[in-house]
């Protein structure tokens, strides 16, 4: 009642006739359906609003201290220090940041790698992990539009959602083996052999999310010669660089590998958990050319594609990483700190076993320290998932997947 | 022994069944001498066979692109009237004291975090962007209608918005303005809508085509989106007057077309937050339903941290909750959420009085001073005895003015005075400095008067 009085009020203000349009319409949106829950930020959406003093959230893929405490980094706060007050806020290059971006293809591709040297290697900053995957599909359905990609089973979840609303098609290959809580690396060979020649392959780097399952050196060893034999793109999404192993440059491996055997990768790389930088969105999509000229064009490439999305990426996060790359003093402090989050995670491994065997438990919980990085996959059910919400307030993801 | 008997084999005895397999495989690379050694002699990848050996350069992005070609240019007397980035007086970049001062406060404060931000970004920043745009008594807000996303900056909000509509709206036509930002026809494209164009500047005023919008706008498909700059076009800084708005209005109410609207430049066109809202809030006025992308690149300064806001004004609090829903489908896949450190330092600003109060004298003194190089220029000009009708330099608003040079004269100035803008003949005002005014002149000047 109240509105209408007011849609009468100010069409006598605006003139004659703007009562058109304001009654006799009705919304455009009427047949949109609301959307589902995204499965894992829903998750901590619930956790949010359960009010007991217990609950304890495990489903998002962000590092707590030991107090449960989201952590800031020391090198991060001095960074920030160092930069408040200091820079100015234009505009970056459609690329993003040229420090950030050559500090972060060494720490995949190494510091003295012969391909940074040779410029054979286009990268652009992308809004972190998300944002690098989703600039490589559409880069891939541009200029390989026959291609699908391969995505393991199972993923993170938005994998799907990217490459899907990228309108790259994508079929599935094996990986995880429930039984074993393992790599299932006979079957991952089987589906890499049968894939038609030239496919792209999904491949997480390490500390695989959510099963925490990697393969051994060994096993990529063959899984980089099987790919390299039909041909097919292998692009690795490392998000935990350092959070798996400790080691940035031992969590490389697979990477380094692959580089060695002489295949032209593409990598998307994210900050968000290695340097605690998660909502600043920083990240960094490469692709290794042929050639500095063929690098210089597919980088003109991708930045057409980052253009129409959001003109150039965000600049804070970026001068943060390039503040603490570019100083021996805070890049050492900062692998001090990645070793101990990584540390920390693997001592609540540890524990976390020892208290399930303690407890005396009937069951095998020794994937539990097998597993590496942020996830372990409990092997629990949807329907124990939500009960242990429902009774114990722990919020989870709903396939088993405990931060 | 069955090698996919993974539970009772040992990972060699998988290793070498596996290995066995591919060397007895008929597609298997080169024998013996280990698998990488093998690998090396049988390399696929030598030259010539990257997947992305057909990929050609891309052209220079027409408007950044003058910035590159400006940083090569050795001359001292260059001038960049290119990209719409604030100058000050001594043509440096400025970052507002307000700012600052928001900066400070986030480093300072120790509890704070750099966790995700929800796929919508941060709420706060959501509520107090739709109240500076809509107002904060508007009834769209107050009845709850209104849905408020944080995006990146203003092409990040068309983006998201454009690909919204291309997945639940019935016209997947959008009408742009001929000129526009150079940047819309590939936003919208790519989010899956197809581009026509509506009329709008006219060379030979210098002013708007209004006749010819109607027209084109009167002709174009019921229910078609229709894009409308808020305030301060970009690149012709040419608006409708309040009576003009009025009309397109009622034409587009009567057509039941979609606005979205593009607002870039609010508080910097007149100096007054308000008044550069005006167009959009007669139309949520009226109790319809419209898209507003909003940026505080320019108003806050904030430009390279890409902070903005899409908001979808609906008819009820029900169909605005479903559609901020299926914003987050979009965005997920995207990006997952905002970065989060520009937009807290505008949530900052904008709940505290004091700061927002110092903001709108910023932001004042940011419009004034463009238009004081507005009428230097124009002044500069007159007392040159430059042929021509100059007094759509006073009467175009914003940052940017169409000087009505073509792509020749343009070329010109840039090779004889080292003068760099986008060769449509838009310059940034807000480049100019009371210093460099005289040169600017002389290049236009002789621009003009040598093709006369």
């Amino acid at each position: 009642m109240a509105a209408a009085v007011r849609a009468g009020v100010s069409g006598r203000i605006l003139g004659r006739g703007s009562a058109v349009g304001a009654r006799s319409m009705s919304s455009w949106w009427r047949s949109v359906e609301p959307a589902p829950k995204d499965p894992i930020l829903g998750v901590t959406e619930a956790f949010l609003a359960d009010p007991s003093p217990d609950k304890v959230n495990v489903g998002v893929g962000a590092y707590r201290d030991d107090n449960g405490k989201p952590v800031v980094l020391e090198c991060v706060r001095e960074a920030e220090r160092r930069i408040a007050g200091n820079q100015n806020m234009e505009y970056l290059p459609m690329g993003g940041s040229v420090k950030m971006v050559e500090e972060t293809l060494k720490l995949a591709y190494g510091e003295d790698s012969e391909f940074i040297k040779d410029k054979r290697i286009a990268a652009v900053q992308a809004l972190s992990g998300t944002g690098a995957c989703r600039l490589f599909a559409d880069f891939q359905k541009r200029f390989s539009p026959d291609s699908q990609i391969y995505i393991p089973v199972p993923t993170w979840a938005n994998h799907h959602n990217i490459w899907r609303d990228a309108h790259v098609p994508q079929r599935t290959y094996h990986y995880y083996h429930p039984e074993s809580k393992g790599l299932d690396f006979a079957a991952l060979m089987d589906d890499v052999k049968n894939a038609p020649n030239g496919s792209f392959f999904l491949l997480h780097a390490c500390a695989h999310n959510p099963t925490g399952v990697d393969p051994s050196e060994d096993q990529w060893r063959e899984i980089s010669y099987q790919i390299k034999v039909k041909g097919h793109f292998p692009f690795f999404d490392m998000a935990y660089q350092g959070f798996a192993s400790g080691d940035p440059e031992r969590d490389a491996k697979a990477i380094r590998i692959f580089l060695e055997d002489g295949h032209a990768i593409g990598i998307a790389q994210s900050y968000a958990k290695n340097m605690g930088l998660y909502g600043q969105r920083v990240g960094c999509l490469s692709v290794l050319c042929e050639d500095e000229k063929q690098a210089i064009a597919v980088k003109s490439q991708l930045q057409q594609l980052a253009r129409p999305m959001y003109s150039n990426p965000p600049v804070h996060g970026a001068l943060v990483v390039s503040t603490i790359l570019g100083d021996p003093e805070l890049k050492s402090l900062w692998l001090k700190e990645v070793k101990v989050m990584a540390d920390r995670i693997i001592g609540m491994r540890t524990a976390l076993r020892e208290n399930l065997e303690k407890l005396g438990s009937p069951l095998s919980w020794k994937h539990i320290t097998e597993q590496i990085g942020m996830f372990c996959y409990s092997g629990m059910t949807p329907e124990q998932v939500d009960q242990l919400t429902k009774e114990y307030h722990i919020y989870l993801t709903r396939n088993g997947r405990i931060r | 022994m069955n090698p996919r008997d993974s539970s009772s084999s040992s990972p060699s005895d998988r290793r070498l069944s596996a290995l066995a397999r591919h060397l007895s495989s008929p597609s298997a690379g080169g024998v013996g001498g280990g698998v990488s050694r093998s690998l090396a002699s049988s390399s696929s990848f030598a030259r010539g066979d990257s997947v992305f050996s057909h990929v050609a350069r891309a052209p220079e992005d027409p408007i950044l692109g003058v910035t590159v070609a400006f940083n090569k240019d050795p001359s001292p007397v260059k001038l960049n009237l290119g990209v719409g980035a604030y100058r000050t007086e001594e043509g440096k970049p400025l970052v507002l004291n307000v700012v600052r001062q928001a900066e400070q406060q986030l480093i300072n404060d120790r509890a704070r975090v750099k966790e995700y931000l929800p796929i919508v970004g941060l709420v706060e920043f959501n509520k107090l962007s739709a109240k500076l745009i809509f107002g904060a008594d508007s009834p769209a807000i107050l009845e709850n209608r209104v849905t408020t996303v944080q995006c990146l900056s203003g092409t990040g909000s068309l983006r998201v918005g454009g690909e919204f509509l291309a997945r639940h709206y019935h016209q997947h036509t959008i009408y742009i303005p001929k000129p526009t930002w150079g940047n819309h026809p590939k936003v919208f494209t790519l989010a899956g809508l197809s581009v026509k164009y509506y009329r709008y500047y006219d060379p030979a005023t210098r002013g708007l085509d209004f006749q010819g919008l109607l027209e084109d706008l009167g002709s174009a498909p019921l229910g078609a989106v229709v894009l409308l700059h808020a305030c301060a076009h970009n690149p012709t800084g040419v608006d409708p007057t309040i009576q003009q708005w009025e009309q397109i209005r009622q034409l587009i109410r009567s057509r039941r077309q979609l606005p979205f609207f593009d607002s870039a430049y609010q508080g910097f066109a007149s100096g007054n937050l308000d008044a550069d809202a005006q167009s959009i809030r007669s139309f949520v006025a009226d109790g319809g339903e419209c898209l507003v992308a909003q940026s505080y690149a320019k108003n806050m300064g904030l430009y390279g941290e890409r902070v903005g806001a899409l908001s979808i004004v609906c008819r009820t609090a029900d169909v605005a909750g479903r559609v901020e829903s299926q914003l987050k489908l979009v965005i997920r896949p995207m990006y997952s959420n905002p970065p989060i450190h520009g937009a807290s330092i505008v949530a900052a600003i904008l709940r505290d009085r004091e700061m927002y109060n110092e903001w709108t004298i910023e932001l004042k003194a940011m419009a004034d001073r463009i238009i004081s190089m507005r009428h230097q220029l124009f002044d500069a000009l007159r007392a040159r005895g430059t042929p021509g009708d100059w007094s759509h330099i006073i009467k175009q608003i914003g940052m940017f003015t169409f000087t009505g040079l073509n792509s020749q004269q343009v070329a010109f100035m840039t090779k004889e005075y080292h003068i760099y803008m986008t060769s449509d003949g838009r310059i940034s005002m807000a480049g100019l400095s009371s210093k460099t005014v005289p040169h600017l002149a002389d290049a236009i000047h002789a621009a003009v008067a040598r093709a006369v």
